[in-house]
């Protein structure tokens, strides 16, 4: 494989876990949810995932069992906000802190364990195509997962009624409880799904990524992903867009280490995918495509049915 | 004998410290339009959703053409036959046409089927729609036929409708009447709520009347005055504004020159070369559907924005370029359309409140420091003067009915001795007997000599209190009538986008003059 070749294919890998957690989030926002505790939930499903692979084994049973930490993670903030009307923003944050914390305790026996990395998928002739074959074909089960879950949430948005009325939930919840759609229940299916994903994000980290158990190994992902969110107006195809847009400013700034290219401290290169998402939020929420629009009307408005 | 449609018997609903409806009765024959009428918090609004199957009812019985029912939900209550079209549009903005009808629609059918049955069903009914265009780029009028083709796909046998046309020009309302006419002819059954008399007198078979959760009496539109049934429904007959006839003397004394301001706001729309001149002792109107330049037009008169100098001047003073602050102390009064948030703190006392826009005036700071006592004073004084039904001044704003609380915002501002008041919407959702009394406390203060601006959705308001009116449409404003000249067939016009008027105006075609009663 020559360099550019190995670049572009840790592109792909850095922007898979941030396109899971942003696709779920995606779904959620769309439904009228701000959870803020992605970082949590992909922390949870990281450790549980390595946890799962190494006592059974299976990275099959690993990686399922990574998204249903998610998706617990995730129950507990619906839990609190949909049904106690707990405030979102802030248990949202406070998700993030107890997934810290949960994950550690739940990993301190696993650190510095080595795992064998997730298989990568090859495809005889095709995966020996120069540049195209190891960029597409080589890679593990979950890059692959990633678009396509991207995608298949791209057409339930956009084109089934289901994904309709989900929708209709995040824009006018007073409406569309009024017409008769369970307006909570729509929405914990939809935190669920965020969970289940941000789980999935979780997992690739900690198998296939870098397959160990480290500390907050997301690093910030979660933070990314929301971000990415919102950087693709709540659209899904700009989220896969963006997602590899800021997989690339991880790698760039990785390898610009690697290679002392700039005279600058290495910490200030680490701080661009972050410095990256803050001009990113700024400059969307300044331009002139500003929009109420953008953002579903009910983001973050609790529901209360009230008569 | 045919089966009356619907007939409802002894529905009851308690909620705590509230008994919204207490053996209510309500028959509604087949292809007839029945009026529901009451004020605020009659219990309207709690029937109708337990009719639509919102609520469940604590007792009673629902017939529905003969047979017994229970209603478990709206999609019980659609497959039944019965539509509703909402007052506050249940509608999502950042869908398309086509996608709002499809969520209210059980049936499920596919794109293309749907927006064919949408433009047939529109064709049908004279109602207009592009299925593929996005709510947020449609006018008032075109989101209520969004609303009622929705309805009528399902061919209802009962279509409610709650407050239909508080948001329509005059001709839209026309229009409106005449679908609604057709409807019934074809024998569907209307259940119509309103609080405009002169609409039930023109349009309805009947009617019934609530008042405090009962209902107080059912009797036949055509044959009752307005003036009797206002009476039913509020329970005590009550003072219509009287209006003294006076000559305005030509002297300007707040002017709006010239004004142009870029809106702020996404969908916003920009003011364009806004001129016009309050008098001593005038009231002037300015009419027009929401959303075409008021939010902007208020914002800049009361100071929220601000402008060039000379665009807004009081008694000579160029104000244009001061805040809100600076304006009150040059004689300017402002209530907002807004009562919860923007003219008062829900959260607060009520004497907190009359503090917060009346401290300079009224000398309720002393270094910085609130004078509790002169506050606590002042907002007894408005109790007191506008018989505001409140426990004191340590009442929270929250704690007031809407009514209350508007005549609460409008006594603190005209406490205040303005020279010139600016008043929005100043009886949006107030009850009959607040909003008479409100008129009232405004005309007074004219006759004071102070000049009075009044920005309205509710042309019967304007009509009944302003010396002169103007139209706001598209951020621009037409020349002023003289009230008592205008009729609403141009005013109407004006309203729906044409600028200058013809020489001369069209006649109405022979049918009587509906939206000139008083309420």
């Amino acid at each position: 494989m020559d360099p550019v070749t190995a670049l572009l294919v840790t592109v792909v890998t850095a922007a898979t876990p941030l396109l899971f957690a942003a696709v779920g989030e995606l779904v959620v926002e769309r439904s009228g949810v701000l959870n803020l505790g992605v970082e949590g939930m992909m922390l949870a499903g990281a450790v549980t995932g390595f946890a799962v692979t190494l006592t059974t084994g299976s990275g099959t049973i690993g990686i399922i069992a990574a998204a249903f930490a998610g998706a617990a993670m995730a129950l507990v903030f619906g839990f609190l906000t949909l049904t106690l009307l707990a405030n979102q923003v802030a248990t949202g944050l406070a998700l993030t802190i107890f997934g810290v914390g949960l994950s550690a305790l739940v990993g301190s026996g696993f650190v510095g364990t080595p795992l064998p990395r997730l298989p990568r998928l090859d495809l005889p002739g095709l995966t020996d195509l120069p540049v195209v074959g190891p960029l597409l074909f080589g890679h593990d089960v979950l890059v692959y997962m990633a678009v396509l879950l991207t995608l298949a949430v791209a057409w339930f948005l956009a084109r089934s009624r289901a994904g309709m009325i989900l929708r209709a939930v995040g824009e006018n919840h007073e409406a569309a409880h009024g017409l008769g759609y369970p307006v909570i229940r729509i929405r914990y299916f939809a935190v669920l799904f965020g969970g289940l994903s941000a789980g999935l994000g979780g997992a690739f980290l900690s198998l296939a990524y870098t397959p160990m158990w480290i500390e907050q190994m997301t690093a910030g992902r979660g933070w990314i992903a929301l971000a990415l969110v919102v950087f693709a107006a709540w659209r899904p195809l700009r989220v896969l867009v963006g997602a590899y847009l800021f997989g690339g400013v991880t790698i760039l700034q990785l390898h610009a280490q690697g290679m002392g290219l700039f005279a600058v401290p290495s910490q200030v290169l680490s701080m661009l995918p972050y410095l990256a998402t803050i001009v990113v939020l700024v400059v969307i929420s300044v331009g002139p495509w500003k929009g109420r629009l953008q953002a579903p009307a009910c983001l973050g408005r609790p529901f209360h049915p009230t008569h | 004998m045919t089966v009356a449609r619907l007939v409802l018997s002894g529905i009851r609903k308690a909620y705590p410290g509230v008994l919204a409806n207490d053996d209510v009765a309500l028959t509604i024959g087949q292809g007839e339009i029945h009026a529901l009428l009451g004020e605020n918090g009659a219990g309207k609004s709690t029937l109708v959703k337990i009719i639509y199957g919102v609520l469940a009812p604590d007792a009673g019985e629902i017939a529905w053409e003969g047979r017994t029912v229970t209603i478990a939900s709206p999609h019980a209550a659609r497959s039944l036959g019965i539509g509703m079209v909402f007052q506050h549009f249940s509608l999502f903005d950042a869908l398309t046409v086509l996608e709002n009808v499809a969520l209210g629609l059980d049936a499920k059918l596919d794109r293309k089927t749907l927006a064919e049955r949408i433009t047939e069903v529109s064709e049908a009914y004279g109602l207009p729609l592009d299925p593929h265009r996005e709510v947020h780029e449609l006018s008032v009028g075109e989101r209520q036929r969004i609303e009622i083709v929705r309805c009528l796909l399902q061919n209802p046998r009962l279509l409610i409708m709650d407050e239909p046309t508080s948001v329509l020009t005059p001709q839209e309302v026309e229009r409106l009447f005449l679908t609604l006419r057709q409807l019934a002819a074809e024998g569907v059954s209307i259940l119509y709520i309103s609080h405009k008399l002169h609409e039930i007198e023109a349009l309805c078979d009947a009617a019934t009347i609530m008042r405090g959760g009962k209902v107080v009496a059912h009797c036949d539109p055509r044959t009752e005055t307005a003036r009797s049934m206002a009476e039913l429904m509020v329970g005590s007959s009550f003072a219509a504004p009287e209006k003294p006839e006076k000559r305005l003397k030509r002297a300007p004394r707040f002017s709006v020159n010239a004004l142009d301001l870029p809106t702020a706001e996404v969908f916003g729309t920009a003011l364009q070369g806004i001129s016009f001149d309050v008098q001593v002792g005038e009231i002037f109107g300015i009419a027009g559907v929401a959303g075409n330049g008021q939010s902007e037009l208020l914002a800049a008169l009361s100071g929220e924005r601000l402008t060039v100098p000379e665009a807004v001047v009081i008694d000579g003073q160029k104000i244009g370029r001061l805040g809100p602050r600076a304006r009150r102390m040059h004689g300017l009064a402002y209530i907002p359309e807004e009562r919860n948030g923007h003219a008062a703190v829900p959260d607060l006392t009520l004497a907190d409140n009359a503090l917060l826009s009346a401290f300079d005036r009224r000398g309720l700071l002393s270094s910085g420091v609130i004078r509790h006592a002169r506050a606590s004073a002042f907002a007894r004084e408005i109790i007191d003067r506008f018989s505001v039904r409140a426990t004191g001044p340590m009442a929270r704003a929250s704690a007031l009915s809407g009514g209350n609380l508007q005549k609460f915002v409008v006594g603190r501002e005209i406490l205040q001795a303005p020279n010139v008041l600016i008043a929005a919407q100043p009886t949006w959702g107030v009850d009959a007997g607040a909003a008479a009394a409100i008129h009232q406390a405004l005309i007074d203060l004219a006759g004071h000599g102070v000049a009075v601006l009044v920005v309205s959705q509710d042309l019967d308001e304007l009509m009944g209190l302003t010396d002169r009116m103007a139209v706001l449409n598209g951020g621009r404003l037409s020349r002023p009538l003289v009230t008592a000249d205008a009729t609403v067939e141009q005013i109407g016009l004006l309203m729906g986008g044409l600028h200058d008027l013809p020489d001369e105006v069209p006649q109405s075609d022979g049918q009587p003059e509906a939206t000139h009663a008083q309420a």
